[in-house]
């Protein structure tokens, strides 16, 4: 049987500044009926431009030229707009990720849903409304009449995620393609939109998956492309490619994901500072780093945290926090997991002295830091350091590295050389040289500036961290390096670190013991590697569910 | 005038009260009453600053009114009297508030003349002049604006003529067009307001540069909408690009210019004044003139309040049609709900 | 960006950078050159135009361009070249003027309120509101109506309908800053409110107040010459454009050029400024975002 999808040496390039820029440098990718394929890559690989090119819509602006371009038997390389959009909605189908953003706010569900199976002009077709409620139920809404009349902002994020998915398929397309279907969304929910992805692959719908993921796309397909700087670096069968990877790329990318396994070993390889250069062709063998030990002392208490509460929106208003309590040793890691809502960087913001927690207390050394003046405080903040997600918006743009890594020295009064020379040192330990001393915060790629966060907030010596959600913006790859970084500095600093986040591999690989939070409450805490094997709480062992595993 | 500037300057008089209250939530009703409410706030308060100007201004305050009139004792017997001007202070305000709320903005004593009379009587040829130029705004703005968002050379273009429509002060782009449709082409009366013909000059001279800045807005706000993913997967449901553009990026695009019409309604009632004036019309812009030139402060001040009504009426039903036209805005509080 | 930058290096690229920028765009270009002549005209109108802008000749009156008489000369006679050219001191300097008061004194309440929050904020803000629902032009209008027309009353009355444009944004970027991720790291380090809030807050929420004030001295000359035109500005025989302008409406059947000339320089003058100020604010956005 003829492919669905059959294309030869694809090549995509942007004009920039005079010349064109490629960004897919000739790629092959071949679909099958009733297969599901992905794509995987990490950001600037040229796998979203791919996947859009395959409707027509990777900009006016691009370049796209291929030695074979067939979709359905039928060679696309001479198309104008016009036979682009005979195509589109009809033949293939298209889902974003975030569907707060990809659906039009401005519209209620059952116009999106008219607008997309109603062709391309302004003729309606009969039968719309049950249609309409059809479509809904086939992905999984409940009560589709109450969900029609609604705006995309009024359904939850999983709901507005398949309710994208119904547009995409509301013409029966014979390959639907979901970029990135899953990134902006909580763990539970991103498995039930997977679930509801794979029903329709069990169904026989030809998929093409695009994620930077591996987990993501180790459960539903059957092949997987990895795609690096616009090239296809590696091809196979799924369990092929997660068991015996044969480019050291894929290998990287593999080791790079945190995990139960990867608990006490680094994550990235060696000292290679970011992933843009080459790849040098090491032995595809599993060579795993052991981090440095850590010392934990059990007997002095860094932080405690008793029955915090914290509501908003006054003495009726919901929790944001509700009685929270915890501790944290000096030299010990504790990670705070929990989904979005569920209270755990405002537990953050209070540990920080940023937000008085409405009852309850915080002590820092054993000493009491909560509902104390901040004018008291201020001495005391140097021993507490924060690293935010953001690490741009947490850099004033006017200052240099210099200033910036400089500034949290301020409380500790250390000025002129011996500031310095410390800057210097904790630069060096982050592992960007003096060249960066002088450069400008938007002129650093992202993993760079969390290094600049990390290295700032080391930089006075502090005895607590905190990092909220550190490298929940980056590439995994990146992410890998960075994690390395902290658990080597956190290791050889005897710094306590709490540690913030969404990713339950990340907080399973980098810490001792979990707080796992729900709607402001404490479910379950205990040491990592307890909790994680047999967690007790039905909310945590949904969570652990949920999470994507390489399999 | 910078649109992105005006946009972030000008908010509506409505606003306030509602985020003060926390209307975030809460029906659809309450959050209009609260608009209202703080729309009618914002008016006593504009009032109240007219009869504290009077009072804090330099001189007393019968040679104020009386303006460029002969002071003799039985006209400032008169004023005194009116204006109750030897009871104390507290009820002068309350008398005055009360006179305004009943539609009394007293008398001209130049012109020798009952003021709210005067201003109803010269109403309808300003407000025929600033509807004509309204429309021409809109239709030249949203012309523009969906025929070139996103395309490089028409939006060239289009950018060079807005940016001289706005550059060019109205009262001159008046004199070029009488110039050449009156006295070279004959095609429209010089002056007056005799016929429809007569409207068509002033009406493009007031209208043309306002178009632009509003065109601008609607624009930029078009070419942000064309970028959003959303648009994305509307052109993956196989959309014309023209159905795409008028059905789902125009509304996007009319909220940042809805926000403008503050701003597009002091410019109207400004530039009536001064386009009146070139085109030799009647109306309240020449009133105005003449009352300012004149000291006719009774006048000058029941123009001032009149605008300012209507800018607070008109900016009011605008924050409420925003209301309408952005489910989002209605209901904040539900977004999570399930 | 693999190199080591030194700060002049850097400079001296940018520098660099700009220059090419001003070449490779003839519209920037041009509007250097033009306000390059505004501003000669400004300080030494004499270097322009040797003709006395007030000397009336009868028998010279109403004559159409010529070699002698670049744009004519108007109903008395006074030569229109020397008249524009000598015009452009009065709208420089009361558009310059009137967005100076509007933005310092615009700036100095928008910190005010964006920084104190609570009752001030609340005060202040209400009172722009107030203020601002006065048509820009009748608030003008009606000051001019208190104090009576002429240069220096023009001034105020425009520099007071600019305050709440400059306040507002000062407050929104006050506020907006306040609660950046900066500020709140900063707050982290342990500084004191003074030094954060001049380290960090105030040259981030003042950035913006020069390129706002350029772009709105485009809007502010148009309103003077407005308000001139209606009489309330300079007073005749000063040769301010929008007073020649209103002049020369009595005219336009017989002298076309005593009605064109005067609007060729306030429309070129603003569509210049906006040309920079647009550009100006361009890069400081494009740096922001980059």
């Amino acid at each position: 049987m003829k492919p669905l999808v059959q294309i030869r040496d694809l090549t995509i390039g942007f004009p920039q500044d005079g010349s064109v820029t490629p960004v897919v440098r000739g790629i092959d990718l071949t679909i099958h009926m009733g297969e599901t394929v992905a794509l995987v890559g990490e950001s600037g690989s040229g796998k979203s431009v791919t996947a859009r090119s395959l409707i027509g819509l990777s900009g006016a602006e691009a370049s796209v030229g291929a030695g074979r371009f067939e979709i359905d038997g039928q060679s696309v390389l001479g198309f104008r707009e016009r036979d682009w959009r005979r195509l589109r909605g009809d033949k293939i189908g298209f889902v974003l990720q975030d569907a707060l953003v990809s659906l039009d706010p401005l519209r209620r569900i059952s116009q999106q849903l008219t607008d997309a199976a109603g062709g391309s002009g302004f003729f309606r077709r009969q039968n719309a409304a049950r249609d309409n409620r059809a479509l809904l139920q086939s992905v999984g809404i409940p009560d589709p009449d109450r969900r029609l009349a609604q705006y995309p902002h009024q359904l939850s994020g999983g709901l507005r995620q398949r309710a994208l998915i119904a547009t995409a398929i509301a013409r029966s397309p014979s390959l639907l393609i979901a970029d990135e279907p899953t990134t902006a969304l909580d763990a539970t929910v991103q498995k039930q939109i997977l679930d509801l992805l794979a029903e329709r692959s069990k169904a026989g719908q030809t998929l093409l998956l695009i994620s930077h993921d591996l987990a993501v796309v180790s459960r539903l397909a059957d092949r997987v492309l990895v795609m690096r700087q616009g090239r296809i670096v590696e091809e196979g069968p799924t369990r092929t490619i997660l068991t015996a990877p044969e480019h050291p790329y894929t290998r990287q990318l593999l080791d790079a994901v945190p995990s139960v396994r990867s608990r006490g070993f680094r994550l990235s390889a060696g000292s290679e500072p970011e992933a843009n250069g080459s790849v040098e062709a090491r032995p595809a063998e599993r060579l795993r780093i052991p981090l440095p030990p850590k010392r934990i002392d059990e007997t002095s208490l860094v932080l405690s945290a008793s029955h915090l509460v914290k509501r908003y929106g006054g003495a009726s208003g919901t929790f944001a926090v509700n009685d929270v309590s915890f501790h944290l040793a000096a030299g010990e890691a504790l990670g705070i997991v929990g989904e979005s809502g569920s209270g755990k960087t405002t537990v953050a913001k209070i540990v920080l002295g940023l937000v008085e927690p409405d009852s309850g207390t915080v002590q820092i050394d054993g000493e009491a830091w909560s509902h104390v003046g901040e004018a008291q405080r201020r001495s005391r903040r140097a021993s507490m350091q924060l690293i935010a997600q953001d690490a741009l918006s947490s850099f004033d743009p006017r200052y240099t590295v210099e200033q910036i890594v400089g500034e949290s020295l301020d409380t500790v009064g250390m000025f002129g050389e011996a500031r310095r020379q410390r800057v210097g040192e904790v630069l060096d330990a982050v592992r960007l040289g003096p060249s960066f001393l002088k450069r400008y915060p938007r002129d650093l790629s992202g993993g760079q500036r969390q290094r600049v966060a990390i290295a700032r907030a080391f930089a006075p010596r502090p005895r607590l961290l905190v990092a909220d959600e550190p490298v929940s913006a980056l590439d995994v790859s990146v992410q890998a390096q960075v994690l390395d970084l902290l658990a080597e500095l956190q290791a050889a600093s005897g710094t306590s670190l709490l540690f913030i986040s969404h990713d339950l591999g990340v907080v399973n690989h980098l810490t001792d013991r979990v707080l796992v939070m729900k709607d402001g409450r404490v479910v379950e805490t205990g040491q990592v590697e307890q909790v994680f094997a047999s967690p007790h709480h039905s909310y945590t062992r949904a969570l652990l569910d949920a999470v994507p595993v390489l399999a | 005038m910078d649109p992105q500037n005006t946009t972030a300057i000008r908010r509506s008089p409505a606003a306030w009260l509602p985020e003060r209250l926390g209307l975030k939530r809460g029906g659809l009703a309450l959050q209009i009453a609260a608009r209202i409410g703080s729309g009618l706030l914002v008016l006593w308060a504009a009032v109240t600053l007219s009869f504290v100007s009077l009072q804090l201004a330099p001189g007393d305050i019968v040679s104020l009114l009386i303006g460029e009139q002969l002071r003799t004792p039985e006209v400032e017997a008169t004023i005194r009297a009116e204006w109750g001007l030897d009871a104390p202070l507290p009820l002068q305000y309350l008398s005055y508030l009360s006179r305004i709320l009943h539609g009394d903005f007293g008398r001209s004593y130049i012109l020798q003349t009952d003021v709210t009379g005067l201003v109803l009587s010269q109403m309808l040829p300003t407000l025929k002049l600033t509807a004509a130029a309204l429309v021409v705004a809109l239709v030249f703005a949203v012309a523009s604006a969906v025929s070139t968002a996103g395309r490089r050379v028409p939006r060239a273009i289009a950018g060079a003529l807005e940016l001289t429509l706005v550059s060019t002060p109205s009262f001159w782009l008046g004199i070029l067009l009488l110039f050449v449709f009156s006295f070279t082409l004959k095609l429209f009366p010089v002056s007056g307001d005799r016929s429809f013909s007569a409207l068509v000059l002033p009406a493009l001279a007031l209208g043309l540069s306002l178009g632009a800045v509003v065109g601008q807005v609607l624009r930029e706000g078009l070419e942000r909408a064309l970028e959003e993913p959303f648009a994305l997967t509307v052109r993956s449901w196989g959309t014309s690009d023209l159905v795409l553009r008028l059905r789902h990026c125009l509304r996007h695009a009319a909220l940042p210019a809805v926000t403008l019409t503050g701003w597009l309604v002091g410019n109207l009632l400004s530039g009536a004044v001064i386009t009146e004036s070139v085109f030799g019309r009647p109306g309240l812009g020449r009133v105005t003139v003449e009352a300012v030139l004149g000291h006719d402060l009774p006048v000058v001040l029941a123009v001032a309040i009149l605008s300012a009504f209507v800018y607070v009426a008109l900016s009011t039903l605008v924050d409420v049609l925003y209301l309408l036209l952005d489910p989002r805005l209605r209901d904040e509080s539900r977004e999570t709900g399930r | 960006m693999s190199a080591v930058p030194t700060t002049l290096a850097r400079r001296g690229v940018r520098f660099r950078r700009a220059l090419h920028g001003l070449l490779a765009r003839p519209g920037l270009w041009l509007a250097s050159l033009f306000l390059l002549f505004v501003a000669v005209a400004t300080l030494w109108p004499g270097l322009l135009s040797s003709a006395d802008p007030l000397a009336a000749d009868p028998l010279q009156a109403q004559l159409p361009p010529s070699a002698e008489h670049w744009f004519g000369t108007d109903h008395l006679g006074r030569d229109v070249f020397s008249r524009v050219a000598h015009g452009a001191r009065y709208s420089i300097l009361i558009g310059v003027s009137a967005v100076a008061i509007g933005s310092i004194v615009g700036s100095a309440l928008g910190l005010l309120a964006g920084l104190s929050r609570g009752l001030v904020d609340e005060a202040i803000s209400r009172f722009l509101d107030v203020v601002s629902s006065f048509p820009d032009l009748l608030l003008a209008l009606v000051l001019i109506s208190f104090t009576g027309p002429g240069t220096l009353n023009l001034i105020f009355a425009l520099g007071v309908a600019f305050v709440p444009r400059f306040a507002r944004v000062v407050r929104a970027q006050t506020f907006v800053i306040a609660r950046s991720g900066y500020v709140e790291q900063a707050r982290t380090f342990g500084l004191t409110p003074t030094v954060l809030v001049l380290r960090h807050i105030l040259p981030h929420a003042l950035a913006q107040v020069p390129i706002l004030a350029t772009i709105g001295l485009g809007s502010a000359i148009i309103s003077a010459a407005g308000l001139s035109f209606l009489g309330m500005g300079p007073q005749p025989p000063a040769p301010e454009w929008g007073a020649m302008l209103a002049e020369a409406r009595n005219y336009l059947r017989v002298a076309w050029w005593i009605g064109v000339w005067p609007g060729v320089a306030i429309t070129l003058t603003v569509i210049s400024i906006s040309i920079l100020g647009r550009r100006w604010q361009a890069s400081f956005e494009g740096r922001r975002a980059r």
